[in-house]
């Protein structure tokens, strides 16, 4: 059932939980109590809203940064992570394989704002050796959601 | 000048879908639970592969079964799902469509004046295409009491000296009834006794929600006499690529071969490559889309149970058939008012056999969003209903 639920509230956080029990077949009692132990055990870590801000008049810019570090003595990569997820711009940071080590992806104003990030607060740390930003141009498809074109049902309205 | 026609031709009655399908048309802000397609696109890495074809420049003709290596992808499918052997080569023919294969292996089959055994309510092209091969069809009228099953006691009824064949189609358009084994190995009984043939089209057997779907060809002694139809349309959400199957005993296939050769050629070579993809990497696809149907039927028949509207429940395709007979109109009655006074078009159930009567086609080819607008719609309906009723 975890994974059904997951699967459906993953793409859709604001269904009725009367309506899940009906559509899962169990009931809504099941569901509630499903939920609150997945919440308890950190597999549900949220319920956040998927927001196209191109289109507001809010300005917003979004950097994926890649950072390469030197790994602490015992902490590996962890307390560096932590140093750079602690600041709320940070919108998401990831231990990545390859040619480099970190990838933080940041929310700014402007460009200003990020560039002042990565000068000021992410190029200064102790045990980082380089960082390279990349500013997204266009979302296309976020979340699993293509933001670029709506759904049209192009089919014949009825057929046998 | 002569007369250009055909009797055969113009004896043949329309579609009663036709007729609401006008009436439809025409409305354009009416919404609709009418579809027999998926609401699905198929599955991109399946259309890129259709793409990638064309770009390779495979646009020829292919073998007019089809190209070899789709044959043998479904002889693997029909092993790995069913459990049941096909030699690629010779019991194996890809058509244009499940449609075409009814056809041909009708035409394959019957001698003038022979019977063949049709179960309504079901798809609107068994009877035409009956007619068009010379055969007499000989409808068996099933009922919502059986929950639209075909039992054994129906067929043997329905059996003459004449009786070719039987027309075996499920899981349903438009009931949503599947057979179970034990309904099939009913029926398969009074098959071989009989000496008839099947015809079995199995164009939803990806979707049933009660355990895996059982074919008739599992039944022992079956195979020999089946010609097993299944295509990509509902499965894989393709029906724009017009493309299915056929499987048998090589003597009927061998024939159906030949007038397909005749009639098609072969079929579309882009959807024969992208079928291809279908087979082998679209097992994920199917069960999740088969996920998100079962919960739109779950949705539909909790909605149902709320408002008081009876309606068996359906384990296969994508339809509901709810019983409408408490109103006291026909089928084709209730369906006008709905579409006139709610702007919600079904389908009567009339238009697939006069056993369809009191019954209305519900499509929950939809997403959830859409199922709650036109279910709000069809409960405000009833109560209208109830009301002039108790008037």
């Amino acid at each position: 059932m975890r994974e059904q639920i997951l699967a459906i509230i993953e793409k859709n956080s604001r269904i009725d939980l009367k309506e899940l029990a009906v559509i899962l077949g169990v009931e809504e009692i099941d569901i509630v109590n499903e939920m609150a132990a997945m919440e308890a055990e950190g597999i549900i870590c949220g319920y956040h809203t998927l927001i196209d801000w191109e289109k507001t008049s809010i300005d917003k810019v979004t950097a994926l940064i890649e950072v390469r570090v030197t790994p602490q003595r015992g902490q590996g990569f962890d307390s560096i992570a932590e140093r750079i997820y602690k600041y709320p711009e940070v919108r998401a940071v990831y231990l990545i394989s390859g040619a480099y080590d970190l990838l933080v992806i940041l929310d700014g104003k402007n460009l200003r704002d990020i560039s002042r990030f990565v000068t000021d607060k992410l190029s200064t740390m102790d045990y980082v050796l380089s960082t390279a930003t990349h500013f997204i141009l266009k979302k296309y498809k976020d979340h699993g959601t293509i933001l670029t074109k709506k759904y049209e049902d192009a089919r014949e309205k009825i057929t046998p | 000048m002569r007369n250009p026609l055909s009797e055969k031709a113009v004896g043949l009655k329309p579609s009663g879908i036709r007729k609401f399908f006008d009436i439809v048309s025409e409305m354009e802000d009416a919404i609709s639970l009418g579809v027999g397609e998926p609401d699905f696109d198929t599955p991109w890495h399946i259309r890129d592969e259709g793409i990638y074809s064309l770009e390779k420049g495979r646009t020829f003709y292919t073998s007019n079964a089809g190209l070899k290596e789709l044959k043998i992808e479904i002889v693997n499918y029909l092993k790995r799902k069913l459990g049941v052997s096909y030699d690629y080569n010779g019991e194996v023919l890809v058509t244009v469509g499940g449609s075409e294969a009814i056809d041909i292996a009708l035409r394959a089959m019957i001698n003038p004046g022979e019977e063949v055994l049709i179960p309504q309510p079901s798809y609107v092209s068994y009877e035409p295409c009956a007619v068009l091969a010379d055969a007499v069809p000989v409808i068996i009228n099933l009922k919502a009491e059986n929950e639209f099953r075909l039992t054994a006691q129906e067929l043997r009824d329905a059996i003459t000296d004449k009786t070719k064949a039987l027309i075996l189609p499920f899981p349903n358009n438009p009931t949503g009834a599947i057979m179970e084994r034990e309904d099939l190995e009913a029926i398969a009984e009074v098959i071989r006794e009989k000496d008839i043939f099947v015809i079995s089209d199995e164009i939803y057997s990806e979707l049933t929600y009660k355990g895996d779907h059982v074919s008739i060809v599992n039944i022992p002694g079956m195979q020999e006499r089946t010609v097993l139809i299944n295509g990509f349309s509902k499965s894989y959400a393709m029906t724009g690529w017009r493309l299915g199957y056929a499987c048998g005993p090589k003597a009927i296939l061998e024939q159906m071969t030949k007038i397909h050769q005749f009639a098609i050629m072969c079929a579309p070579t882009t959807s024969q490559y992208a079928a291809v993809e279908a087979l082998k990497n679209g097992d994920g696809d199917v069960k999740e889309m088969r996920e998100a149907y079962n919960q739109r039927r779950r949705y539909l028949m909790h909605a149902f149970r709320q408002m008081g509207l009876e309606c068996f429940e359906p384990y296969g395709a994508f339809y509901v058939f709810p019983c409408i007979k408490e109103f006291g109109m026909t089928s084709e009655e209730f369906a006008t008012r709905f579409l006139e006074e709610e702007k919600v078009a079904a389908v009567p159930g009339t238009a697939f056999g006069d056993s369809g009567e009191g019954f209305l086609r519900i499509s929950y080819a939809y997403s959830l969003e859409n199922l709650k607008i036109a279910i709000g719609r069809l409960e405000h309906f009833i109560k209208k209903l109830r009301e002039e009723q108790k008037k």
